[in-house]
């Protein structure tokens, strides 16, 4: 009875529907770029960090670190890339958890929007940072001796593995930072977590020279495969490496794809179903 | 307190009263119950410290076309009550309805009539005025030109155009804060829900802000606000839901609720502390409760039902009886009186308790 009365100025507030999940995905989407447009830190910090990840790992360790048949820069990139994805992923932990705290939250949740939208589009964001990462850390390692030795085709699939992998790996990171609630956890907590889960992996070193305990943790690490999946991917892999003795590792392409499957099957409905219970204190 | 900006808002409220008048006492059987909170209850175990009973048995009935406040101290379970009502939090157990429809199974089409602004203001800093209030309206599925046409009026209503155009970043509590309420308002929402909605806002936006309320209101949107000062709900509010402990424990007009605590109070301040007997029996024959002494019996006061006629009263016998007076005075009643005449505790010493437990 009030509809009546009220001016048609401004248009009927609608549902969401399915054209709404993707306009709504698509103009949180738009919120997450602004900031990265308006927030010149993450920019330099996402194109600055791999460029001195490359040149630090290239000519420091190069020198020190002897990868049988094979030259260390080559070996190294898939690392360098994978650890940097993996790393861009945790800005949709931090920011949820900033998001929460200021309680922006609370508005959203408070629009007939779809619940998922502000999970899209902050995964989105991180989907780009991580892309704009790739370029940069491609380009440098190709000036600093990196070659892809497979065909473009397959290249382009090692970039979109890597960029998948973290996709979903945001998921993971969202629901953790609804969890946690506090942004600078969140930033420390994943330094103290990834930092470890990067570097036990065959990311910087052959894994089958490490002590037995960290050979079998780096053998099974879900890094261990991207990397592995990358580097075959590229054509990096050194050509005297023995044959892993892990199926993970015989198979890391395949690995990662169901690691793909099923982080996004578990943590995009539960990152929703958080999301639609949470609300600032 | 004088204020402006309150005094005008109470001027505006007489007047829609008046308009109400006529049917004065048939208010409640015109205007249909809109909102309907039953029984709700909400408890927070947070680790390691006892349960929290933020709702405990809430129920609430809220008219259409009214404004409702929401009364009581910090902690009184105000803000839960709001969250329940926007979808924001489920309550363990009741029901809540707006025009019918249920807040918790219906959640969708509960936030397409709702506008909300919360305690603190839901802004976006990487964006500018206009970007947050134009995502807004296209979140709530206006389109494109809508939203842009909507961004650019609630801009120019709440004098938002030194925002308008950079990011939110850097401007002040007060600009971030219009534009929250702005966002409320970028439908013309059925239901207004404003939890404390003057802390942090100037004399100016106040009084745009009620403006706006008051059209609203007068299309027949319903507010509901929040505030913990007695003044703000008793100028802003048709009816006043004094809360306490998680539960409604009153509910009327402000005049109802006044002369349910007895009015005003009338307060004696003496030179000697000998005189207090003699003061304390005066203030007793005027007084609708029992007169409160203060530790060096050199304060007292009581709530009265007529404050003046009781003031000259008390200061006639005063004289006679040569009592010499530091200062005497009428006051009108704090949210404190109604609290403790509600509850037998003071709101103050309440919030104490929370902050040494």
């Amino acid at each position: 009875m009030t509809t009546a009365v009220r001016e048609p100025a401004t248009g009927a507030p609608r549902a969401a529907s399915t054209a709404s999940w993707f306009s709504d995905g698509w103009i949180t989407t738009r919120r997450n770029l602004i900031k990265i447009k308006r927030v010149p830190d993450i920019l330099v910090f996402t194109t600055l960090q791999p460029i001195m990840f490359v040149l630090l790992f290239s000519y420091v360790y190069a020198g020190s670190i002897d990868i049988p048949g094979s030259d260390y820069k080559e070996f190294i990139m898939a690392g360098i890339f994978a650890q940097t994805v993996v790393f861009g992923s945790t800005y949709s932990g931090s920011a949820m958890a900033q998001d929460l705290k200021e309680g922006i939250i609370d508005r959203f949740r408070t629009l007939p929007m779809s619940p998922s939208a502000v999970l899209v589009g902050r995964t989105n964001g991180d989907l780009l940072i991580n892309g704009i990462s790739m370029l940069v850390m491609i380009a440098t390692g190709l000036v600093v001796g990196w070659r892809v030795r497979s065909s473009p085709l397959e290249a382009i699939a090692a970039i979109a593995l890597l960029l998948l992998f973290a996709y979903a790996f945001s998921w993971v990171m969202a629901f953790i930072g609804m969890s946690v609630r506090s942004p600078e956890v969140i930033n420390n907590v994943s330094f103290l977590v990834l930092f470890p889960l990067t570097f036990i992996s065959n990311a910087f070193v052959p894994s089958e020279n490490l002590p037995t305990p960290l050979r079998v943790f780096a053998e099974y690490n879900p890094v261990s495969a991207l990397v592995q999946a990358a580097r075959e991917l590229f054509g990096n892999v050194p050509p005297q490496t023995p044959v892993p003795d892990t199926w993970t590792q015989q198979n890391p392409v395949l690995t990662v794809l169901i690691g793909i499957v099923v982080l996004l099957s578990v943590f995009v409905p539960l990152s929703i179903r958080k999301f639609s219970q949470i609300s600032s204190r | 307190m004088t204020d402006p900006v309150l005094d005008l808002i109470s001027k505006e409220r007489s007047a829609r009263s008046a308009r109400h008048s006529d049917v004065t006492g048939v208010r409640y059987l015109l205007h249909m119950a809109y909102i309907e909170a039953h029984d709700l209850a909400k408890t927070y175990t947070p680790k390691g410290a006892p349960a929290v009973h933020a709702l405990d048995g809430l129920s609430l009935s809220v008219p259409q076309g009214t404004v409702t406040a929401l009364l009581g101290p910090n902690g009184a379970g105000k803000t839960t009550a709001v969250k329940v009502l926007t979808t924001l939090i489920r309550p363990d157990s009741g029901t809540a309805t707006i025009d019918g429809i249920d807040v918790q199974t219906d959640g969708d089409q509960i936030r397409r009539m709702i506008g909300v602004s919360g305690q603190y203001a839901a802004v976006d800093e990487n964006l500018t005025g206009f970007e947050n209030l134009d995502m807004i309206g296209r979140l709530y599925h206006l389109g494109a030109k809508a939203s842009r046409r909507r961004a650019r009026e609630l801009i120019e209503l709440f004098d938002l155009t030194e925002a308008q155009n950079r990011p939110v970043k850097g401007f002040s509590g007060g600009m971030r804060r219009r534009i929250d309420l702005a966002g409320a308002l970028v439908i013309d929402p059925q239901v207004l829900f404003l939890d404390e909605p003057t802390t942090g806002l100037d004399p100016r936006s106040r009084l745009g802000l009620w403006d706006i309320i008051t059209r609203l209101v007068a299309q027949g949107t319903t507010v509901l606000l929040t505030t913990q000062y007695l003044e703000e709900a008793d100028r802003l509010a048709d009816d006043i839901a004094v809360i306490d402990h998680g539960t409604v424990i009153a509910q009327g007009t402000s005049d109802e609720l006044k002369s349910s605590i007895g009015g005003q109070r009338v307060e004696l301040s003496l030179v000697s502390e000998g005189d207090s007997d003699a003061a304390v029996a005066i203030l007793r024959s005027v007084g609708t409760a029992a007169p409160e002494v203060s530790s060096d019996r050199r304060t007292l006061a009581v709530t009265v039902a007529n404050g003046p006629t009781a003031l000259q009263a008390v200061l006639g016998q005063v004289e006679r009886d040569g009592i010499r007076l530091h200062d005497a005075g009428m006051q009108r009643p704090t949210l404190d009186d109604v609290f403790l005449q509600l509850t037998g505790h003071s709101a103050s010493a309440d919030d104490e308790k929370e902050k040494a437990s």
